[in-house]
């Protein structure tokens, strides 16, 4: 047979109203939507229930919930006259020992924006100062691997340069080459109309080479590889492996932020070479398509309309992206705290943070060398 | 006689690893009434566990019907699975991007019918019951002990009052004392909630505290199903070893004195 619905029979007798409760008052009756609805309507009805005499005999099934209910509505006191069984009654007398009453919710007031700012400043120098804590860390680390360089994470680097850089090579090549393609196209409509073709190799060589090379590539490279390690270190949180390599007195800095830093350091000029390479590929077929600029004019104009200074500045750049990077993403690696919610947050946070500061970076080069190669 | 809470008939269990395939399960035929607490016992890689996620259809039997509650056990986890059946993983499996009271109202809440208020006091409730202090709802799983994680994920498996609780090593990694504590309140809550229980242990301590009856699986089937005392007498080499070596020695003091058996069998009478 199955359940049948919640419901409550009202009876005048001459002592009062009596209200007898039938069906079955159990967690799955009750979270049915007609149900639940109906029981309400019926439940908002009935005047006075805790003066009334309540009959909870023919009860199919009671449970904690319908209990819960139950006690709520009497006004979380026994009503007047209530008659059950001995189980029935051993349900709510646990619900009535262990019901609660809520506490008031405390309304925000005037004061929590100032809080909020003030709190949001504090976590804001917080993390400067961590951050800083992780340069000086890397320094330290940096002075220790040259004086001692047998006791250097060499397995560990030349994993990290396998994984951050060589697999990436695709990814950035790809993205590199349609955005030459791209720029060169719509260069290629504006000059035609000043007749100024030739110049497509000094607008794509500069601004590809100092530029979108170095640029482009740190921001795949922060994608792909920053959120990869904030996720490595904070699994690694999570699961307890850090503090397992504290207590063998294995220094996380030195073994897991040095290989990252370096590596990336390492990767990054590389893999802004190659992007920048793949993308002047692209604005070269691109031009030969669009205007007729033949491959062979576009490479031997190439280093007469770029200066060499350019490519030391580029590198410079991508040398210091690639550290920003690691500092960015293990910093927020070891923040993240044992749940999974840390994790995901660290991680998007890592990684919008690392973008940013690429871009910030690269203005500021941007401003500092203005007068150098151009 | 009622009809049987958990019903495995002719369960076959094969597990293809390439081209070897390996049974784990053959003609496997158990079946659980309302009101028991039944544990599995077996060596390892004899599939209890196994078992118990066939009973709770995370996985699928190779061949044979498993019937939990009158319906298959594919079609337990619909909508509102929690009123039907509680379970209690091995590691607790909190949310831990939730409270410990978000966790416990979880599948409540996720119903979206009750108000949310209710819901929060049924909760309380239940987080009480388990012999937990109100204060700990707003704390995060981080920050619990392992016997707090283990008692907040069975207030969480009961919070909708379902008739059959699985425990996967209810009292694995829990120190004696939590442990000893674990099992008084699972005892008192089968008793008020007239629950029926089915438990994967190899705590032997836990075994005969609980156990109002043992399934030993060996053999790729369950060899004997029946009362401790029964089970312990059973002539097989499995049992030999698991309950008459030294661990099992020890265990096997707890026998002579067990309460509960002799008051079911009391019940019964009655």
């Amino acid at each position: 047979m199955p359940p049948s619905a919640p419901r409550i029979d009202t009876q005048q007798t001459p002592q009062g109203q009596q209200h007898v409760v039938l069906g079955a008052w159990t967690a799955a009756a009750l979270t049915g939507k007609a149900t639940w609805d109906a029981l309400t309507e019926l439940l908002g009805n009935l005047k006075d229930p805790a003066a009334a005499s309540w009959d909870l005999r023919q009860i199919e099934q009671l449970d904690h919930l319908g209990a819960q209910l139950l006690w709520n509505h009497w006004g979380r006191t026994w009503p007047a006259q209530l008659e059950v069984e001995p189980s029935q009654r051993a349900v709510l007398e646990t619900v009535a020992e262990f019901a609660i009453v809520p506490a008031q919710v405390v309304k925000p007031d005037w004061k929590e924006p100032v809080r909020m700012l003030g709190g949001r400043l504090i976590s804001l120098f917080d993390h400067m100062k961590s951050l800083t804590r992780l340069i000086g860390q890397l320094l330290l680390d940096i002075i220790r691997l040259i004086r001692k360089p047998q006791e250097g994470p060499w397995r560990d680097l030349s994993g990290h340069l396998y994984h951050i850089g060589a697999t990436a090579l695709p990814i950035t090549a790809l993205v590199g080459f349609l955005i030459g393609v791209v720029l060169a196209y719509l260069i290629s409509q504006q000059l035609k109309q000043f007749g100024a073709d030739a110049f497509i190799v000094n607008i794509l060589g500069i601004s590809l080479i100092r530029e979108l090379g170095p640029v482009l590539a740190a921001i795949l490279i922060a994608g792909r590889s920053g959120s990869a390690i904030t996720a490595q270190i904070g699994v690694m949180r999570v699961t307890e492996e850090l503090d397992a390599m504290r207590v063998m007195g294995i220094a996380k800095g030195f073994r897991l932020v040095m290989p990252r830093a370096l590596a990336l350091a390492i990767v990054m000029p590389l893999i802004s070479v190659w992007t920048t390479v793949a993308a002047l590929l692209g604005g070269m077929i691109a031009a030969s398509a669009a205007m007729g600029i033949t491959p062979a004019f576009f490479i031997n104009a190439l280093p007469a309309a770029v200066e060499v200074s350019n490519l030391t500045l580029a590198t410079a750049k991508s040398v210091v992206f690639g550290l920003l990077i690691a500092l960015v993403a293990c910093h927020f690696g070891l923040r993240v705290k044992p749940n999974t919610e840390s994790l995901g947050k660290g991680t998007t946070a890592s990684v919008v943070t690392s973008i940013t500061v690429v871009i910030l970076v690269d203005a500021l080069f941007a401003v500092l060398f203005k007068n150098i190669g151009i | 006689m009622a009809e049987p809470v958990v019903d495995i008939k002719k369960l076959w269990t094969v597990f293809k690893n390439g081209d070897k395939e390996s049974v784990v399960h053959k003609d496997l035929d158990l079946s659980i009434e309302r009101g028991e607490i039944l544990s599995l016992v077996g060596g390892s890689g004899t599939g209890k566990t196994v078992l118990l996620r066939q009973m709770l259809g995370l996985e699928h039997p190779t061949k044979g019907d498993i019937t939990v509650l009158g319906r298959p056990a594919a079609e337990l986890s619909r909508r509102g699975a929690a009123s039907r059946v509680g379970m209690l993983f091995q590691q607790g499996a909190l949310f831990s991007a939730f409270t410990v009271l978000e966790n416990i109202s979880f599948p409540l809440r996720e119903l979206k019918i009750l108000p949310a208020e209710l819901v929060r006091e049924t909760a309380l409730v239940k987080l009480q019951m388990v012999g937990l202090k109100p204060d700990t709802a707003g704390k995060m799983p981080s920050d619990l002990s392992g016997g707090m994680i283990k008692r907040v994920a069975l207030a969480r498996a009961l919070i909708m009052d379902p008739p059959l609780l699985l425990l996967d090593e209810p009292t694995a990694g829990l120190d004696p004392e939590s442990a000893d504590s674990f099992c008084t309140l699972l005892l008192s809550l089968h008793r008020a909630m007239e629950l029926t229980v089915v438990m994967v242990t190899h705590d032997l301590d836990t075994l005969f505290e609980l156990s109002t009856r043992i399934a030993v699986l060996a053999d790729q089937r369950v060899i004997i199903a029946d009362t401790p005392k029964k089970v312990v007498a059973f002539k097989h080499p499995f049992i030999e070893e698991f309950f008459r070596g030294g661990r099992g020695q020890r265990a096997m003091g707890l026998l002579n004195d067990l309460p509960h058996e002799d008051a079911l069998i009391e019940k019964k009478g009655t």
